[in-house]
């Protein structure tokens, strides 16, 4: 592609991702309605799709208030960190053979850059609103972000042994003969566990619990900035399927069907797994959910880098 | 145009390090800390060292500085803690550091204009930088894994004892 190919497609990713993130919360919804047996929102236009444009003119005709005891500058910024680095790192997702906006030899290591980035928005948001409970969401994410972020990239260096690159290009060719779900089931597991615990979806939304933190590191925001918070949640979302699908699942491969189309229906079906785990499973303990990350799925991470170099090496001696 | 990158990417990491050597809160001076990091990364991905500068956004800036942060927020100084703070940066303590400081960039200039050679513009791949640490520098990597071991023993150990006692008092009263 040429430079102002790539700048025209870096600027439709970004509107289709926000585009579909919007989206992504009316057919939520109503997934989760399908789940639980409830309706959701039905009620605008077909299915109900209308009412993400009704909960734009919702947010966009909010005050925009700042707290007065809020610490101003860091209280408007702290939203926006999230998107950006949610958005940047679709530049390094191949969405085809042909369909990317960056090809670098660090672009796993640039995707596990960005989310750790993320982690400020939630806690400068926490510290910004000079809230007890602001305060007490924002401390309980740095946590939880960061003892997952651990073995979020543990568990992808074993996807890295088998293609022996960081590239994420590299690694869907490696995948032409076998999907590394097959071998790397532990890695693509651990991983999934942890791109939950990072975008602090239920079950994992500790950080802004409403039973017990009202809701948490976004108590005092509402209007657009609110919206922001939440778009880089759905934004992580979809970024986590994305890389699950380049890992695990063989990205663009596929028989038949042209590379984007392949790659968009294993999307659509994770995030379809995603919002099914939401509906199903209920929220941990705090106490359990830190457990869970440092004493089960750090040592599972740890056994599989293990027995991947192992296997590796056995194979290269024959 | 790489070269103008380049000085941009280093006015922004002296301005945002600058910057957060005299705030007297503590959460700004942080993230301007931040983004004096992210600046070095930038930095170092144009002198074709995109390892370094991945990793320097994936430790420093995405995890140390988060726990930095942790601790601002554990400590919550507020109003009191600002005040203090701006009589702390204020007239003559600067003058001990700021030599020394100058002292340590006059060493720096020197050395730079009697260095060989540049190594700008060759590309570390970050297959070379694992060769390098595995191969020559082996023993740095172990002598490095040892100490965060200790670390890690330490910190179980601290931890340990403090539920220890904390279950004991519950099992008196």
């Amino acid at each position: 592609m040429s430079e102002l190919d790539t700048i025209g497609f870096g600027l439709f990713i970004i509107v289709a991702a926000v585009g579909g993130a919007a989206v992504l919360t009316w057919f939520e919804r109503r997934l989760l309605g399908v789940w639980q047996d409830r309706y959701g929102p039905n009620r605008l236009g077909p299915f109900g799709a209308f009412q993400v444009l009704a909960d734009m003119l919702k947010l966009l005709n909010k005050h925009d208030w700042v707290p007065p005891f809020a610490d101003r500058a860091v209280f408007v910024f702290a939203p926006t960190a999230i998107v950006v680095a949610m958005l940047l790192s679709f530049a390094v997702v191949p969405f085809g053979p042909d369909l990317y906006i960056l090809d670098i030899n660090i672009g796993l290591l640039f995707f596990l850059g960005m989310t750790s980035l993320a982690v400020y928005s939630v806690l400068l948001g926490g510290l910004a609103s000079n809230n007890k409970y602001a305060l007490l969401g924002g401390l309980r994410s740095a946590a939880q972000m960061v003892s997952y972020e651990v073995f979020m990239g543990l568990s992808l260096m074993g996807v890295v042994m088998l293609s022996g690159s960081f590239s994420l290009r590299d690694i869907v060719e490696a995948q032409r003969d076998l999907w590394f779900c097959v071998p790397q089931f532990i890695g693509l597991f651990t991983f999934m566990i942890a791109g939950i615990a990072e975008s602090h979806r239920l079950p994992f939304d500790l950080p802004e619990a409403e039973h017990e933190l009202t809701a948490g590191f976004h108590t005092e925001y509402g209007g657009m900035k609110f919206a922001m918070f939440m778009l880089g949640e759905y934004l992580g979302l979809l970024l986590i399927c994305c890389m699950i699908t380049t890992l695990f699942f063989g990205g663009w491969l596929g028989p038949w069907l042209p590379p984007i189309l392949w790659f968009s229906l294993k999307v659509f079906a994770l995030i379809c797994f995603f919002v099914l785990l939401r509906a199903a499973i209920p929220r941990p303990r705090y106490d359990q959910l830190m457990a869970l990350g440092w004493k089960v799925m750090l040592p599972l991470t740890l056994l599989n880098l293990v027995l991947t170099g192992a296997i590796a090496l056995l194979l290269e001696g024959v | 145009m790489m070269e103008t990158l380049f000085y941009l990417a280093a006015v922004v990491a002296l301005a945002a390090t600058g910057l957060a050597l005299t705030r007297a809160n503590a959460a700004h001076a942080l993230i301007y800390l931040i983004v004096s990091l992210l600046a070095v990364a930038v930095t170092f991905f144009l002198m074709g060292a995109p390892f370094a500068a991945a990793l320097e956004i994936v430790i420093y800036a995405g995890a140390i500085m988060v726990l930095f942060v942790f601790v601002i927020m554990m400590l919550n100084v507020g109003e009191e803690g600002i005040t203090r703070e701006r009589e702390w940066l204020s007239g003559r303590n600067w003058i001990v550091p700021g030599l020394l400081a100058a002292l340590l960039l006059l060493e720096l200039v020197i050395a730079l204009r009697h260095a060989p050679t540049t190594t700008a513009g060759v590309d570390v791949t970050p297959k070379a930088v694992g060769l390098t640490l595995f191969g020559p520098y082996v023993l740095a990597v172990e002598i490095a894994s040892m100490l965060l071991l200790s670390g890690l023993v330490g910190a179980y150990h601290l931890g340990r004892r403090f539920i220890v006692r904390r279950e004991r008092r519950g099992g008196a009263s």
